[in-house]
């Protein structure tokens, strides 16, 4: 408990750290910047895509939309819609419970103002399943400065929760959760850059699966095993770091790496690195290729096999908070459609990306394999990920 | 590597951005990358939001997969998965 406490406190304090030390470089920006050149908003364009996710039992596909306009040179809107059709038997359903399927949809609304390099944005969003709605707001601002050479950004989110538990009228709970992040993006020569991001994360409120179950060694069960429902802190902080790269190779290339640390007050440290590469081919196509590989350690109330029921004051067996590592190949083509084939004579692109992902589960034990309790091998899985999309560019 | 050496290192970077952005207001360090040699940074080749809605859906991939989250750097504001 004093574990998870310090966890929290640190996580409190590095918000006041980060919120502080942005606000005053902020203001000396402000009041020390000459003014030259303004900036200028993201042109036109408008995104749409279908996504597949396929891996652990697990069927997640859906369309996507997204549309941004500008309105004037200073103010710009845009819209976005998303829908996950989900058909799942994923081996904690399988365990536990039965398939199911069920819809998530998202949408969004944004609006960006523009004042000579300082860019303000606002955003409300909404995500509502059968069981689960959430709303939040997001609002970011940054600032060109030091020649352009240099971009301050800082940004809040609030999202306000309701969970509900299908075949359970009377089950009904709430979370919030709170964000906060800065980034500093950093011209160094004529063909690098490098951004540094930071995000503090607060929850509160009821943060469990309300379906999922540990389970735990009981020997009255002709199976020997017990299953109750987990029980998760009322409260998670959490903070991540992200340090990027972007160098632009002579002969038309980019290479891009970045690193991230994040860790939380559930004790989960986890570190992910990524390194992509974009290669344009004969003028109409561009290939990208990426290598990702992430890690992350249990949080302090995970087991996979608790000794006995009610064996601590909080329980879980999810196995995203278990000790596990990933690694993602990706490819994505882009082909550059001709204007006279183009919609409306637009310039437009067409995508395919596709990313295999690895999971392999450090204790986290496949309980349909049918060993004896507690020596089932351990789980892994890999996944199929597809995105084909068209953008427009008007 | 503990969390208050953590603390301090984060304490320490974020001090030398603040010294760095406006200590180079004061003291006259010109920017050296001038305007006109940024074409290659301009290119859309290096542009790390190239395309927005695909980076979107492969962060949401991300933070249902993994207890991970936040600094992506894409915005966002929650996952909504449950």
């Amino acid at each position: 408990m004093l574990r998870v406490l310090a966890g929290a406190d640190v996580a409190v304090i590095s918000i006041r750290s980060v919120l502080f030390s942005f606000v005053i470089a902020l203001l000396v920006i402000c009041i020390t910047s000459e003014e030259s050149q303004a900036a200028v908003l993201q042109p036109d364009r408008i995104d749409v895509l279908y996504h597949s996710y396929d891996g652990g039992g697990m069927k997640i596909d859906g369309p996507a939309i997204l549309l941004r306009k500008k309105t004037s040179e200073t103010f710009a809107v845009s819209a976005y819609y998303y829908v996950d059709s989900i058909s799942s038997a994923s081996v904690d359903v399988m365990s536990t419970a039965s398939p199911y399927t069920e819809k998530r949809k998202e949408a969004q609304l944004g609006l960006e103002y523009l004042h000579e390099k300082t860019l303000m944005d606002i955003s409300v969003r909404q995500s509502a399943e059968s069981d689960y709605l959430a709303k939040s707001i997001n609002l970011n601002i940054s600032q060109d400065t030091f020649g352009d050479l240099t971009n301050l950004s800082l940004g809040l989110a609030y999202s306000d929760n309701e969970v509900k538990r299908n075949g359970d009228e009377f089950f009904n709970e709430q979370s919030q959760q709170y964000r906060l992040r800065a980034g500093i993006s950093q011209i160094l020569t004529r063909n690098l850059s490098m951004n540094l991001n930071f995000e503090a994360v607060a929850d509160e409120g009821y943060l469990n699966n309300p379906y999922r179950s540990v389970r735990y060694i009981d020997n009255t069960q002709p199976s020997g095993v017990g299953y109750q429902s987990e029980v998760y802190p009322n409260t998670r902080n959490s903070f991540a770091s992200k340090i990027s790269a972007s160098y632009y190779l002579p002969y038309r290339a980019a290479l891009f790496v970045h690193y991230r640390y994040f860790s939380d007050s559930w004790q989960i440290d986890a570190t992910d690195v990524e390194v992509s590469y974009r290669h344009p081919i004969a003028d109409v196509f561009e290939i990208e290729l990426k290598v990702r590989h992430y890690q992350q350690t249990q949080a302090s109330f995970y087991s996979d096999l608790f000794a006995y029921q009610d064996a601590q004051n909080y329980l879980a067996r999810d196995k995203e908070l278990s000790e596990f590592d990933d690694l993602t190949v990706g490819v994505g083509f882009t082909y550059f459609v001709p204007q006279k084939y183009s919609f409306g004579d637009l310039r437009s692109e067409a995508s395919l990306q596709w990313d295999y992902i690895k999971f392999d589960y450090k204790n986290f034990r496949d309980p349909t394999a049918g060993d004896v309790v507690g020596t089932e091998p351990l789980y892994g899985f890999s996944a199929n990920v597809i995105r084909i999309f068209y953008s427009l560019y008007f | 590597m503990s969390k208050i050496i953590k603390l301090i290192l984060l304490r320490i970077l974020l001090c030398c951005c603040v010294v760095s952005v406006t200590g180079c207001a004061s003291i006259n360090i010109e920017p050296w990358v001038k305007p006109y040699e940024r074409q290659n940074l301009a290119d859309p080749i290096m542009s790390n939001n190239r395309h927005p809605i695909a980076n979107m859906h492969i962060a949401h991939v991300y933070e249902a997969r993994e207890s991970s989250r936040g600094a992506e750097g894409t915005g966002g504001g929650g996952c909504g998965c449950n």
